[in-house]
């Protein structure tokens, strides 16, 4: 079964990674713009970041077969330094319309600050402008609030709910998301977010309609296999074939293929200039073949 | 007066795309010529999703137009939308050209992987070749194999700009990323004695570690083969001729074709059946690096 990862920040995970999710069948990633872990001082670390998202992280994940595809945008950490956030915000419409990019994200509410709405608000406008759909990020603290005010912010921008996706929800936020008609997406992260175990019930008790699961891999203690492994343990405790393929794979391809960037073809069939461009030759392999492990970990994710 | 590049460019994308598409092309040509910044680099990027990527899927006769347009310029593997950025870079007016470099190195600096490729195809044809230089050198950094490839391959200007350093430095870097030599313009003109030396020990080095060599490596050693390391070279050569794989055995008689020295045509007389197939072009470097 083909798997895509819609929400994975690959910059921060190794060569390994991304030959353990090509042999577990992630065809696809989506890596959107996040913070490091710590906040940039300047527009300068913003743009170059940027560029790498579209141009060598793209490379580096068609070395192990596997598409890249990013979000662009001023992510809610550092949306609350003013200055340098209005500075981001102008360079933005210089990376929007590259090839690649799929969504306007991950924007939305981290502390729930003034500052962090007024650059939510202005990124919905340019999602809008150049026709993306948007990638939210719902905050750790505070979830349910965060997560209707977002949508809330959503609708008086005028976005329909079909272009948004509503990320990092939980058993408490899905039915309100579903309910407003937005995508909602689920992050398989140990610990902070949601287990395996509890997404193969949410899918039991919400079906798979407009349910993405994710895993939101960064430089913390994250699994960049948890789709694959979500998916295995769904088709395990009985949720049926059809469901599976919905929610780690379809749906996302839906949702973010309404941006024109992200089409199965670009996997299963690509232009002859994407194979010269995007599949050919090794660098980061150093004419070493691929390693292809099993899988050989606890596929629960607790 | 023939035709420039870009009338060329723009003939064939006109020949490729729908009607609209190519007046919307067109029409951000006129902006750009204009000296609006924002349209260019919003067009730049919108290329692809307006006039898709299929491979422009030139003629021979194409191939001969281009190259008389500019010597060198072989745009047999383009896309689509490459030409059309190339129309679009090409379209920037250059009377202030301290802000012509910048809305370049602008452009570079926030380019994806296709638009990379495209840009540095289009060094060639962009005026005053010189400025480009470390433009050039830093394509070659690159470790995105597509792009590194964009300057070494079908590409005349390192050939015609690069100095010997920067130059031997492409060459060897060919061979130590696995792409061919073939493809690279102007090849046997800038074979050097110092390139041959540094190419003879990558190839020990190589050999040290128990690893393959390109047989093509051996093309840029040949001309240079009996000065180059007191003559280490000439008896890699006719070592290869005896012990080495087929493919290495018609590079090392290519070689030695290549070189001067009555050393190298008195081992050529001890082969005449690979010699004479050479001379008949029973094999080429061209048939070598296509075959390796």
């Amino acid at each position: 079964m083909h798997i895509i990862d819609p929400h994975t920040h690959m910059s921060a995970r190794t060569t390994d990674d991304y030959e353990a999710m090509a042999a577990a069948g992630v065809v696809a990633v989506i890596e959107p713009a996040f913070w490091l872990g710590q906040p940039r001082t300047s527009v300068g670390t913003f743009q170059d970041y940027y560029a790498s998202l579209v141009g060598w992280e793209r490379f580096r994940a068609a070395q192990f077969g596997i598409r890249h595809y990013c979000t662009i945008g001023l992510n809610s950490k550092e949306a609350n330094n003013e200055p340098l956030a209005e500075e981001v915000l102008e360079i933005l419409p210089l990376f929007l319309a590259k090839e690649g990019v799929v969504a306007v994200g991950e924007i939305g509410f981290d502390d729930m600050t003034a500052t962090e709405e007024k650059m939510f608000r202005a990124q919905l406008e340019l999602a809008k402008e150049v026709e993306l759909p948007v990638m939210v990020h719902t905050p750790h603290r505070n979830k349910k609030q965060g997560t209707l005010r977002s949508m809330e912010i959503c609708e008086e921008h005028g976005l329909p709910p079909h272009m948004v996706v509503i990320d990092h929800n939980n058993e408490e936020t899905v039915q309100s998301v579903l309910d407003r008609g937005f995508w909602a997406a689920f992050t398989i992260y140990p610990k902070t977010k949601m287990g395996n175990e509890r997404m193969v019930e949410v899918v039991r008790n919400f079906g798979s309609e407009r349910i993405i699961v994710d895993s939101s891999a960064d430089w913390g203690v994250s699994d960049p296999l948890a789709v694959p492994k979500t998916a295995r343990l769904m088709l395990e405790r009985g949720i049926a074939q059809e469901d599976v393929e919905l929610t780690c794979y379809q749906n996302a391809l839906s949702a973010y293929g309404q941006s024109g960037q992200f089409n199965e073809s670009d996997w299963l069939n690509p232009a002859a200039i994407d194979q010269r461009n995007l599949f050919e030759g090794n660098s980061v392999l150093r004419g070493q073949t691929p390693r292809v492990d099993e899988p050989n970990e606890s596929e629960i994710i607790t | 007066m023939s035709a420039t590049p870009s009338d060329c460019l723009s003939k064939w994308v006109s020949q490729s795309v729908p009607a609209d598409a190519f007046a919307w092309l067109e029409e951000q040509r006129a902006a750009t010529a204009a000296g609006e910044t924002k349209p260019f680099y919003l067009a730049f990027g919108l290329t692809a999703r307006k006039l898709g990527k299929a491979d422009l899927s030139l003629s021979t006769a194409d191939l001969e137009e281009a190259d008389t347009a500019r010597s060198g310029w072989n745009p047999a593997n383009w896309s689509i939308d490459q030409a059309a950025r190339t129309l679009l870079v090409l379209a920037l007016p250059i009377e202030d050209f301290a802000h012509y470099l910048k809305t370049l190195d602008r452009l570079f600096a926030a380019a994806e992987v296709g638009e990379l490729v495209a840009l540095y195809q289009a060094l060639p044809l962009l005026p005053s070749p010189l400025a480009h230089q470390n433009r050039a050198a830093e394509g070659i950094r690159t470790n995105m194999k597509s792009v590194f490839c964009a300057v070494a391959h079908h590409n005349p200007y390192p050939s015609e700009q690069l100095d010997e350093n920067a130059w031997n430095q492409m060459i060897l870097k060919c061979l130590f990323v696995g792409v061919k030599l073939d493809p690279v313009i102007g090849l046997d003109q800038r074979a050097n004695a110092n390139l041959a030396s540094m190419l003879l020990d990558y190839a020990h080095e190589r050999w040290a570690a128990n690893r393959d060599i390109s047989p093509e490596l051996w093309r840029m050693i040949g001309p240079y083969a009996a000065e180059t390391q007191n003559g280490k070279a000439m008896e890699d050569l006719n070592k290869l001729l005896k012990e080495g794989r087929e493919l290495e055995q018609q590079a090392a008689i290519l070689a030695l074709r290549s070189c001067q020295a009555d050393e190298a045509q008195a081992i050529l007389q001890g082969h005449p059946k690979w010699a004479s197939a050479a001379e008949a072009k029973a094999f080429t470097w061209s048939s070598i690096a296509a075959a390796s």
